[in-house]
């Protein structure tokens, strides 16, 4: 199974952390993944390039790091394909009609302090641990 | 205007970039990380909780400094999310949201970095994504 991390943890998050504050001082935007990713999907005249730049950027982040230290990043998936797909619907779906994701309310908007984002996330981490249990421990996934 | 126009494109990729790295040097990318942090009755892995608790931290400060300057450096003003009200979509869509990133280890970001290094299932997963967003529009457009 995963070991806990939390040296290589701290340091990611801050420049996680660091991401979003300068996306903040220079474009002026909260760095919500999925809000950014909507208005790729769904284009806006002269509101689509820098969205579909920030996308690219994350896509390239593992090819750099892998060029940069010559170890590749670890992606493993012990659930079946059509759980994956499912989970995905369900993210994206759930991420737009609640207004953002674990960047957008759980770093970006907690860091605001707004309510929204705090009882955002407060929700899905916990029908995400809940699902996780029934999942791994009652449907034995 | 061009020359503002693409800095901001500019600035969207390398941020991303940064984001993406911030990701990959936690292991967000990685489904069993975060498996292994919701899976609370497991094998707990709480890597994710010092994720989450550094890029907070650190938002929260670089925000209080970032913000209290008049304006981003590339665009005229700061864009916040002004909504306030804690309704039901906010809470029905993050509870969704929760199952979704149990069902597959991935949510939004993490997704578009695994794919450059993940297989074909990050695909499958921002495939199901996409069409999980774009069905959130049709339900309330």
């Amino acid at each position: 199974m995963v070991e806990f991390t939390p040296l290589s943890g701290a340091v990611g998050g801050f420049v996680i952390g660091l991401a979003a504050v300068l996306f903040m001082a220079v474009n002026g935007r909260v760095a919500g993944i999925s809000g950014i990713l909507a208005g790729v999907l769904t284009p806006v005249r002269g509101d689509w390039a820098w969205r579909a730049a920030f996308m690219a950027g994350l896509f390239a982040a593992p090819l750099a790091f892998w060029l940069a230290t010559s170890e590749k990043p670890q992606v493993v998936f012990d659930h079946p394909l059509w759980l994956v797909a499912l989970g995905g619907v369900l993210v994206g779906f759930g991420a737009r009609l609640g207004g953002g994701c674990t960047s957008g309310h759980g770093v970006c908007g907690m860091a605001r302090l707004s309510r929204r984002s705090i009882a955002a996330t407060a929700t899905f981490m916990a029908t995400a641990m809940i699902s996780v249990f029934v999942l791994h421990h009652l449907a034995g996934f | 205007m061009w020359r503002g126009f693409s800095m901001r494109v500019v600035s969207a990729f390398l941020i991303g970039l940064l984001f993406g790295l911030g990701l990959v040097v936690s292991q967000m990318i990685n489904p069993a990380k975060v498996i292994g942090f919701l899976d609370i009755a497991g094998d707990w892995d709480p890597t994710l909780l010092v994720v989450m608790a550094a890029a907070l931290a650190t938002t929260f400060l670089g925000y209080r400094l970032v913000l209290k300057r008049g304006k981003p450096v590339l665009d005229a003003s700061f864009r916040l999310p002004t909504n306030t009200v804690i309704d039901r979509p906010l809470l029905i869509g993050a509870g969704l949201f929760g199952v979704g990133w149990a069902m597959a280890g991935l949510c939004p970001g993490p997704a578009i970095s695994a794919a450059a290094v993940g297989g074909p299932a990050p695909w499958i997963f921002v495939a199901a994504m996409a069409c999980g967003m774009q069905g959130q529009r049709l339900i309330r457009p």
